[in-house]
């Protein structure tokens, strides 16, 4: 993976805008879902090791959810979302039309509600970013798991054969105006993935 | 990877592995499929930590990290406490981690590597001659792994859980 070192600036600019614009179509779906007003932070495309990932997130034992699955067809890769462990809970509150604060532990239910959150966002992700590229990018089926931070992404990041010291990331901030929802994005890819990509957009690597 | 020092909680990394004299505490955070294995000298009264990721790190061509994998991090820790006065025949182990965290039905990405990783760590015990002492691995939560090198107990924290002393 250290061929990513070939990225050049104009490379990363180029992530960060795929980033902002699926991004975008996943925050306007969620706002719809949950009827608020949801806003996202400017993306950010970096390398970064396991460790500096988990810092920017929280400390290794912060409750988190975490949706992850696997990108198949013409660039294969990984989409986690994070969720701090209460804006799980509010986003469970307001997707089933509940009072904010109701709900104090994940239920099957509840798991079923954020996993299906994970596919919205994806699904929107994914066809923005289709629509833009031409290309076919296929979800698998979601993954879902709420435990320690460190467990969480490690499993997934090794699950997903994401072992090498530096992983190259695009990651946007999710958040909902009085700090209710507060989620992370993350797009994993690896090096054929971003050739085909940046072909798609008459970039070379 | 110098031999740790000053008297706090020292943390151990992922794919990382420290080595301590008593009093001092060894602390890993978060374990998922990860596994951590605690090897102590109860005579020396010191021990090593080590957070291994994956089991074998043969499949791999550029291994820059060794204490990421099993078949190369537990000789390589073993060798540390050596160094630092431990003597490899009175070495006894205790694992924890291992787990299977993510409930989904892609099972091809999932091949619960935690199995591994656990069934890998007690392969290699096995073969060098350590005996493991106590165990938690397995199930579907994350660990937090705390080894007091004064007397080779390993407190086990999970989330919704007592802490638990094996």
């Amino acid at each position: 993976m250290s061929e990513h070192r070939q990225l050049t600036e104009t490379h990363l600019d180029v992530l960060k805008e795929i980033g902002n614009i699926g991004l975008g179509n996943a925050a306007t779906a969620l706002a719809t879902m949950v009827n608020k007003r949801i806003d996202m932070a400017v993306p950010q495309s970096k390398f970064l090791s396991m460790d500096e990932l988990m810092d920017i997130i929280g400390g290794l034992e912060e409750v988190v959810s975490c949706v992850s699955l696997r990108l198949e067809g013409d660039v294969p890769g990984q989409i986690l979302f994070l969720f701090n462990i209460k804006s799980t809970f509010n986003l469970v509150d307001m997707l089933m039309g509940m009072e904010q604060g109701t709900t104090q532990e994940l239920d099957e239910m509840g798991e079923s509600v954020v996993k299906e959150i994970g596919n919205v966002l994806t699904g929107s992700f994914l066809s923005a970013i289709g629509t833009m590229t031409g290309l076919n990018l296929i979800p698998t089926v979601p993954m879902f798991a709420t435990d320690m931070l460190g467990a969480v992404l490690s499993t997934s990041l090794v699950a997903g054969g994401y072992v090498e010291e530096n992983i190259l990331m695009i990651e946007t901030l999710l958040f909902e105006d009085q700090e209710q929802i507060k989620g992370h994005f993350f797009l994993i890819t690896e090096q054929d993935s971003l050739k085909t990509l940046f072909s798609s957009l008459g970039l070379t690597l | 990877m110098e031999l740790a020092k000053g008297t706090a909680e020292i943390q151990v990394g992922i794919a990382d592995y420290k080595v301590a004299h008593s009093p001092h505490r060894l602390i890993t955070l978060g374990l998922g499929s990860c596994v951590g294995v605690a090897l102590y000298d109860s005579v020396a009264k010191v021990g090593g930590l080590l957070h291994i990721m994956l089991p074998d790190s043969t499949q791999f061509n550029n291994v820059t990290k060794p204490a990421k994998f099993a078949d190369t991090g537990i000789p390589l820790m073993i060798d540390h406490i050596k160094r630092q006065g431990g003597n490899p025949n009175r070495l006894t182990a205790k694992l924890a981690g291992g787990a299977q965290m993510f409930s989904g039905l892609d099972e091809k990405f999932v091949l619960n590597i935690g199995q591994r990783n656990a069934q890998m760590v007690r392969e290699i015990l096995k073969k060098i001659g350590i005996r493991i002492l106590a165990e938690e691995l397995g199930g579907n939560r994350g660990r937090t792994m705390i080894f007091d090198t004064s007397n080779g107990q390993v407190t086990i924290r999970t989330i919704g859980s007592p802490l638990k002393v094996i």
